[in-house]
Order: structure tokens, then sequence, then C-alpha cells
């Protein structure tokens, strides 16, 4: 489980510290994106979740075995044949890592996307419209935000009858909105008292219309990090259910062999090849959702971002640390840094340049 | 005036960044803070007069560098020296016990989680830490007393204070280890006009009385011009000009101070009219060659683009008491 | 004072929300699971205890929707939560009653040294910028992607064992009668040792994080200036006037997320064999035991409510500008 770490996630309305995403003038823009991929966080994320997503797709394809098919070699170590060890039944473990993946990716961003576009639904009509809107949509929010969402996962998911993936996504999606509404909401609040989406309003723009064009540009980072954060959750849960034994059944995820590993007593045999890829891989992918995020953190408030150099050589060869509060001196030699000299002017035979332009004010 | 110096600035040079990404906001700037006088310190945002303030005290955030120059301070009764080379504990000494910040925006400057009693008790605490708590309180009543803030506002938090109020205590704050320098920046722009007046009318008395100098920073010439004895108009990192109050008023050199006081209504005497300055400050990254306010200026001819004027004693019947760094006016006697 | 009458009407309002969603959901779906396994305890149960689990889980179907939910507050007021098929005969109360303490003690524990600790060393990474502490942080991150039950796994099969110091499962020794005796105790802390360091190391790094990113904002806020300014110890800055500010948000947070935390670290019971609500909820699960599942999420929300209320008091107290009207 994650606690949801994003400093964009961490600010509560009305304690000042916002983080505010700077409204981007539309040329601007796409230097920004560009910048935002710069950041070797993001970057190393983006990356990472590419190739997850690549293993999603290609997963079933490249798995050497099929899952469930039993082979000869009962609870192996890893070894040429088997390159993640087998199970009790001689079930080859990388397969089920790879087969594995497409359901674990599909559920994380079906549930965050569900989530999100709630979360968007509800935070921003909350902001805009203010007054009983917002307050019966805020203490829903904060309703779901105190509940603890796991608990609740469990006996929904355990009292539905089936399970299966489509199932799970849907009620963790339901389940886990509530944080990116209450950062929504306060982000919105603060959006819709600037003086542009006031001059939208004066002009008489339909509220759809000053939502859509002026608010939701303005909230993308949010959102992202919303989506990112929820992704995270969503996994974890998933597969937490899967490893206790509810949910999908049927369908191979990462969940599902930390499920057998533990039922099969995997510890207690020393098979340490059981348990450690499937956690592996699910640490992997939280790391790169959280990088993504730390990423769009510091990017919308640049003052998060690694101090860079900290330290720094004075004139005398010492070394002094930049820090608040303590300016460093490099030199409190006091010879002038330009040399500038009188040099004899004429000033009575001065010319005024020619300067058309101001001229004319 | 008495004409002895309580704080030389030499060559003080500042930056924001390193290496190639350095940008100087504070370009060789030598000015002196004489014993008991209001010295203003105007010119339009990005000029470099907050760093200058700030940079002299080592109170810049980082990424700002102080990369040269010397602040020469002289106690009453001890030896001058350098603030720049102190240590730390020698930096927090001297701190608020001999040089004393109002800071702009009296809306942020008090921690809202203390009470207006703990932040000024936590000043005496540091700097005088024999000091019985019972003489502390007595003396921090005393402070807000002087500011005409009622002691018994003592246990309020500022978010209890108006907007006034709380820039009161922060001056009570300022006095309240009796310094010899009192850096005030932008103190009363957030504050509405008649309160402005108000404060600054009061701390120009308390001034009187107990004998501390003023920097006084702001944008507002008009403001110098009543409180000030003594501006230095500051441009492009430089400083430009200098003069009494009285004497850049009447007849300012520099065409920048001319067109500074042409944008403000002056509140005493004859009426002018109001013009401004055609451009915008100069960007720090690109400043022009020669006088940086040479694109701005309507004045300006052959020499300003090439070569950087130099400050000193202009050729005037009162040169000697004013400076100016203008092609316009040569120097006689550039300051060292 | 106002502030606080108005968590606790929030409070009260989110219970009661809590304890209908628990009355709707077994409504939702088909009585089946829970008839069969009536059918299967025919006789041995009290026509009192049949009756307590047709209203908890609307298997009475003659009444109508509003007399069933009216009998089921009736119902939870007496503190009857029904009978648990694990248990039987045992109530739910009376098992969720024995587990209870367990988990409060273990994370409970666990998560408010968590949050000190956490706490702390923000406020250091984030007032001296590039130390030590700032290379941390790519190895928190990693650690606190990872599903707190895989880190129990990891930590069983690295550190317990048959030689080890760690018990590799359970609450206390088997053979001791729970009491709070020289016997019982150390057994007990012994035990949540390893559990509660897998709590720790994968929950703190949250905590570091966000304070460090709130020692960062406000750094650079005037007070802070000023208080550099008024000569002030390096101390007296960093804590009374930086991490005071910052603990705020912190401290809000810390409330908001206590839902999220706890879900988690119920599931290193389970790997641990803890006894407590976790892997009692493990259990019940495992054996489709509905009304105790029912009984643990009630109780399990209702604890995280009054732990949220214990925060915003801790808040109130923090902050001067929620106590006083301004």
């Amino acid at each position: 489980m994650t606690i949801p770490t994003s400093s964009v996630e961490q600010v509560i309305p009305g304690q000042g510290a916002m983080a505010q995403p700077e409204p981007a003038k539309p040329g601007r823009a796409r230097r920004k994106r560009f910048r935002f991929v710069a950041n070797g966080k993001a970057l190393t994320g983006l990356i990472v979740l590419g190739l997850y997503l690549l293993f999603a797709i290609i997963g079933p394809w490249v798995a050497p075995y099929d899952p469930d098919a039993r082979g000869p070699a009962l609870t192996a170590p890893p070894s040429a044949d088997h390159w993640f060890g087998t199970t009790h039944l001689g079930q080859d473990i990388l397969s089920q890592v790879l087969v594995g993946t497409r359901g674990v990716m599909l559920v994380g961003l079906a549930a965050g996307a569900l989530a999100t576009i709630l979360s968007v639904l509800i935070g921003v009509t909350a902001g805009y419209l203010g007054g009983g809107w917002d307050d019966s949509l805020s203490a829903l929010s904060n309703v779901f935000l105190v509940i603890p969402a796991l608990p609740l996962i469990i006996i929904v998911t355990a009292a539905a009858p089936g399970g299966g993936d489509t199932l799970v996504a849907l009620i963790i999606g339901f389940t886990s909105w509530a944080w990116g509404a209450r950062v929504l909401r306060a982000q919105t609040l603060s959006l819709r008292r600037r003086e542009y989406v006031e001059a939208a309003r004066a002009n008489g723009e339909s509220t759809w219309r000053i939502i859509i064009f002026e608010i939701l540009p303005n909230l993308t980072a949010i959102i992202a990090s919303g989506f990112v954060g929820t992704v995270i959750f969503a996994v974890t849960s998933e597969i937490t259910l899967a490893f206790i034994g509810i949910g999908s059944v049927s369908s191979w995820n990462w969940g599902t062999i930390l499920f057998w590993a533990q039922s099969q007593q995997a510890l207690a045999q020393g098979a340490w090849w059981w348990f450690v890829p499937a956690g592996l891989a699910i640490a992997f992918l939280g790391t790169a959702l959280s990088l993504i995020n730390f990423g769009i953190d510091e990017f919308v408030s640049p003052r998060l971002r690694s101090a860079g150099k900290t330290k720094i050589k004075t004139a005398s060869g010492r070394t002094v640390r930049m820090r608040v509060g303590f300016t460093p001196v490099l030199s409190n030699s006091s010879a002038p840094h330009t040399h500038a000299r009188p040099i004899p002017v004429n000033t009575a035979a001065a010319t005024p340049v020619n300067r058309s332009k101001e001229a004319t004010q | 005036m008495s004409g002895e110096p309580v704080l030389e600035i030499k060559n003080l040079n500042v930056d924001y960044g390193l290496g190639d990404q350095a940008v100087r906001a504070v370009r060789d700037v030598n000015l002196t803070l004489h014993r008991g006088e209001v010295l203003g310190l105007a010119g339009e945002s990005g000029s470099g007069k907050s760093t200058l303030a700030y940079g002299l005290t080592r109170l810049l955030a980082p990424p700002g560098v102080i990369t040269g120059g010397e602040v020469i301070y002289h106690p009453e009764n001890a030896e001058p020296y350098d603030v720049l080379g102190l240590d730390d504990r020698g930096l927090r000494k001297f701190r608020w016990a001999e040089t004393a910040i109002v800071f702009q925006g009296a809306m942020n400057s008090l921690n809202p989680v203390h009470k207006i009693s703990t932040q000024l008790n936590d000043v005496l605490e540091a700097h005088e830490p024999k000091m019985s708590a019972h003489s502390r309180t007595a003396r921090a009543r005393e402070m807000l007393k002087l500011v005409g803030i009622s002691p018994d506002r003592m246990d309020a938090y500022p978010h209890q204070l108006s907007g006034g109020m709380r820039q009161r205590v922060m001056i009570g704050m300022a006095l309240i280890l009796q310094p010899q320098v009192v850096i005030m920046d932008e103190p009363t722009t957030a504050l509405d006009v008649v309160m402005q007046r108000q404060i600054l009318g009061q701390l120009i008395e308390l001034r009187e009385r107990l004998g501390f100098s003023v920097i006084f920073i702001t944008h507002d010439l008009s403001l110098l011009v009543e409180f000030s004895n003594r501006i230095a108009i500051m441009y492009g990192g430089r400083i430009v000009e200098e003069a009494q109050a009285t004497a850049l008023y009447r007849d300012s050199l520099h065409p920048y101070s001319a067109g500074l006081l042409g944008s403000f209504p002056a509140l005493r005497g004859a009426r002018r009219e109001l013009t401004g300055i055609p451009g915008s400050p100069p960007d720090l990254k690109g400043m022009p060659t020669g006088c940086s306010f040479h694109p701005r200026c309507p004045k300006a001819f052959d020499p300003c683009a090439g070569n950087i004027p130099v400050l000193g004693n202009p050729d005037t019947p009162d040169g000697s008491a004013r400076t100016v760094a203008c092609w316009l006016h040569p120097v006689k006697q550039p300051v060292a | 004072m106002r502030y606080l009458l108005q968590r606790i009407l929030f409070y009260v309002f989110t219970a009661w929300a809590a304890i209908t969603i628990n009355f709707f959901i077994p409504r939702m779906i088909p009585g089946d699971p829970v008839k069969s396994l009536l059918a299967r305890f025919q006789g041995q149960m009290s026509t009192d205890a049949i009756d307590s689990l047709y209203v908890l889980f609307g298997l009475d179907k003659d009444a109508s929707i509003w007399s069933q939910y009216l009998d089921y507050w009736k119902q939870l007021f007496h503190g009857d939560l029904g009978l648990s098929f694990t248990a039987f005969p045992a109530s739910v109360s009376q098992v969720i009653s024995d587990a209870l303490p367990w988990t409060v003690a273990l994370v409970g524990i666990t998560t408010i040294i968590s949050f000190l600790l956490g706490t702390g060393l923000g406020v250091l990474a984030g007032w001296r910028r590039g130390s030590w502490i700032d290379g941390l942080l790519p190895t928190t991150t990693f650690l606190s992607s990872v599903p707190y039950f895989w880190l129990g796994l990891l930590a069983i099969y690295l550190l317990a064992g048959p030689d080890s110091f760690f018990p590799s499962s359970g609450g206390y020794e088997p053979g001791l009668v729970p009491a709070w005796d020289q016997y019982f105790i150390p057994s007990a802390i012994q035990h949540s040792l390893l559990p509660a360091l897998t709590i720790l190391i994968s929950s703190v790094s949250g905590w570091i994080l966000s304070m460090r990113n709130m020692m960062v904002t406000v750094a650079a806020e005037d007070y802070i200036t000023v208080a550099h300014a008024k000569g002030l110890s390096e101390r007296r800055v960093a804590l009374g006037y930086a991490a005071r500010n910052a603990l705020l948000p912190n401290v809000s947070g810390f409330a908001l997320s206590l839902g999220f935390i706890v879900g988690g670290t119920l599931l290193v019971e389970i790997v641990f064999s803890y006894p407590g609500l976790g892997f009692l909820l493990f259990r019940a699960v495992g054996a489709k035991d509905y009304p105790l599942m029912q009984g643990i999420f009630l109780v399990i929300t209702i604890s995280v409510l009054v732990a949220n209320l214990i925060a915003d008091i801790a808040y109130l107290m923090l902050d001067p500008r929620t106590r006083k009207e301004g």
C-alpha cells in the first residue's frame, strides 16, 4: 500500500503553500511539456512504465510456457529452462509473471481512469459551482476519504459473486476517487477567482465552456498526478485482493502468484523465487509511477527540485554550502569587478541619438 | 548631519546563480550610510535595490551569491569590521542587534503559529540570554507601547491583528535591541495611504528620539523626497545618482532620476506634469552595453552605448555633495 | 470549539454512511451464500441468533427495506453483530473484541512511530538540502512502492526462522496465556517486532517525502527570512519557525491518509498470522464468514474515525488560526 506521497495531494486548502500551477500561455506550453520530459525522474518513470505496457501487450506471446501447464520439475529453483523457477505443480513462474502483466495493467489503468473521471467530475463541479453543490459533494468525498478503502473493497468484492477483472476494476475505481476530487476542488476554487476566469464569466461565456477551456487546461498536472496516484493504489489493491484469495481467481496476476506461494508454504520451503519476481514486478511498477509523480510535482512547483549544486568554492578556496539565511560570500575583496574609467566627454557637442520611436512619445 | 559613517558598502556584487547561468543583480555598488540619517534607495522593480539590502545582511535566498565587495560596519564605540567576513555565529550576533530589517509584506513577516509575545521574546532570548524572563516581557510591552499598540495585545496571534498593526509590531520588533541601522524594504506598500503616512511619520519621530539610521527602500520616490535626507537611485544593479533629497528633487542630473520623479505626483511644492519612462527595465540576463539606461534614455548620445559611465562627483556648484553616473555630467572625482 | 463540533458532526455523519453502506452491501447480492451457511448450522443455532442474521443480511423478504433498516440499527445499538460462522458459537462482537487490542497495539503504535520518525527525517532532509537523507529518498520510494505484505514475506524469509530471534508467526509463544505478566508481555513484544518493522519501513518514506516538500515550501516564506534576520539560532529557526509551520499540512495529511494506511497495515498481520483484525478478516474472507467480515469492516471504520478525530484535535492545538475565531 502506498501512502499518497505527492505533495500536490498533500495540499490542504487554506494552508498556504499551495503548489499553484501557473496558468501557462499557449506559446510556452509546448516548451514546458518538453521540460517535463527532460526531468530525469519523470523520464525514467515513463521509460519503465513503457516497458510494462509493452509486456502487457506481448506478455502472453513471449511467455515460454502456458502459465497453467504442469511440468516435471516441481518447486525448482531458477534454471536455464525456467528462469524464475517453478511452482509446486511445475508451472513456469516467468510465464505466470509475463501473462499476469496484462491483467494488472488493465485493471490498474481502468480503475485509475474511472477514478480520475469521477474525481474531475466531482471535484471540479464542487469547486466551480460552490454553494450547496460544494457542500454536499465535499461531504461525499470526505466520507469516502476517511472510510478505509481497502477493507471496503475487500468486503464488497467478497460479497459480489463471481469476481473477475472488470468487477475488481469497477469496485476499485468507485472507491478511490476521493483524494483527487479533494485536491481538484481546492485548485478549482482558487482558479475560479483568477482574473481571466472572472473576465470570461463577465463576457457571458457558458459555465461549461469556461470549465472546459479555462479551468481544465490549468488542472492538467493535478489530474495527471491524481491519475498516476490512483493507478498505484489500484494496482496494489488488485494484487492484494488476489493475494488474499478474492477477486480474479480465473486469470493470472502477480497477486495470484503470491497467493499460491503463500498457501503452498513457499517461505517454509525456502522457495524465494516463487514470491520475489512478482513482488519486484510490483515494486518497480510502483517506483516508476511514483517517479512520474515526483516529476509532475517538481514541474508544478520547481522549488521541490533537488537543490542541484549546493556547494561552491570561494575565492579563498574554502567550500561553502548554499542555504537559506546565509548567502554565501565568494570573495570579500573590495576591488571593483567592472573597470569603468572616466573618459573626457564633450557634452557641449552632444548630439542626441536619433531614436525615432521614443521621440514620438 | 554628522557625516560620520555607520555602514559603508564597497564594490558590492551580487549574482543569482552560478557559473554560466549567473545573473548579476547588483554591480559594484558603493554607498555610505551616515549616522542618524535616512537614506532612500529608489528604482523600478528589478533595479537591484532589495537585492542590495538583503545582500548586505547575507539574507538572500539561494541561488543568491555575493561575488565580491565589503560591507564595513562602524559600531558606536569599537573598531569597524566587515560584515561579509563574519562567521555564522558572528553574523547571528550582528543581525538585529546592529542592523534590523522591516520587510515588505507585513502579512507574511510574522510567524502565524506563534504569539506576538513569543516572537518578540525570541529576539531577546537569542541576543540577551542573561535577561530575566520578567524584564524581557517588560521590554516587549514597552516596545509595543512605543509603536502605538496596546500591550494587552501581547498574547494575540498575527492573524488577529490588522495589516497596519502587524507592520507596527514589526517596527517595534526591529527596534527592540536598539540597532544602529534599520533597513526598511517597502515597509508600507501593502498598506493604505493614510496608514502609510501615519507609520512613516511615527518612524521618523522614533528615529529622532532613538538616533538610529535608516535605509529606506521603495519605488515610491515621492515618499522618499518627503521622508529621507539623502536619496540614491538604482538602475540595472548600479547606483546612477545620489544626492540630498531636496537637491535631487529640485534638479536631478541623471535622465533616469528625472524620469522617476516625473512618474509620481509630488505631494508638496509646485505641480509637475506626470510623464513616466518609456520602455521597460533591462533584462539582467542581457544588459545593454555601456550605460544600461541608454536604450530608454531620451538624452542618449554617442558615448552612452559604448562605455559604462562611472559614478562620481559632477562638475556642478553642489558637485561635491552629490554623485552621478552619466555621460552628460562628466565626473570630476570618481567614487572609489 | 465550533471547528471541533463541526468535525465531530462530520464523523458522526461518516459513521452513519459507513453503517448504511454496510447495511446495503449484503442486500445487493443474492442471499444464497448466507442461507446455505445457515442451513449448515441448522439445529445448532438458537432462533434468536437466526433472527439476528436475518436482520443483518436482509433475508426477511417480507419486511420493507425501511423496517429492515430500523431493525438493523436496533440490533447495532445492542452491540449485536450476529454470530460468526467460523468461530461458532462465539458472536462476532466477541471475536472482534479479542482481536482488536492486537491491531490497536501493532498498527496504532507503529503508525505513530512511523509518522514521528518520517516527519523528523523530513525536517532534516528539507532543511539541509542535498544531505545524506536526500540520497535515501530513492530507496525509500522503492520500499514504499512494495506492498506491505510482500515486504513482510521477504522479512520472514530473510530474518525469521527456527533459529532466529524473530518468530515468523503468531502474536505470542504458543502455550502462554494472554495476561499482563512477565512471561506474556516480552513474548508479545518479540512477536510484534518484525511486523512492526515491516510496517515502519514501508510507511516511513511517505512521511519523509511529504515533510521534506513542506519544509522546502515553507523555507521560502517571509517569516523564515525574518527569523534569520533576527539572528535566531539555526535550531530555533528550523524547528520553531520552519518545522512548526510545515507540520500543519502534514498532520492534516496524516488524518486524511489514515484510512489508506490502516488498510495496508492490516495485510501485514496476514503474512505474520498476527492475531489482529487483519488476519481475522483474511480468515473470514477465506471461510466466507459474512457476518464477521461486515463486523470487522464496521469496527475498522469506527476506529479510523476515532483516530481521525484525535488527529483533528492535535491539529486544533497546533494551529492557532483554527483555535480562535479570527
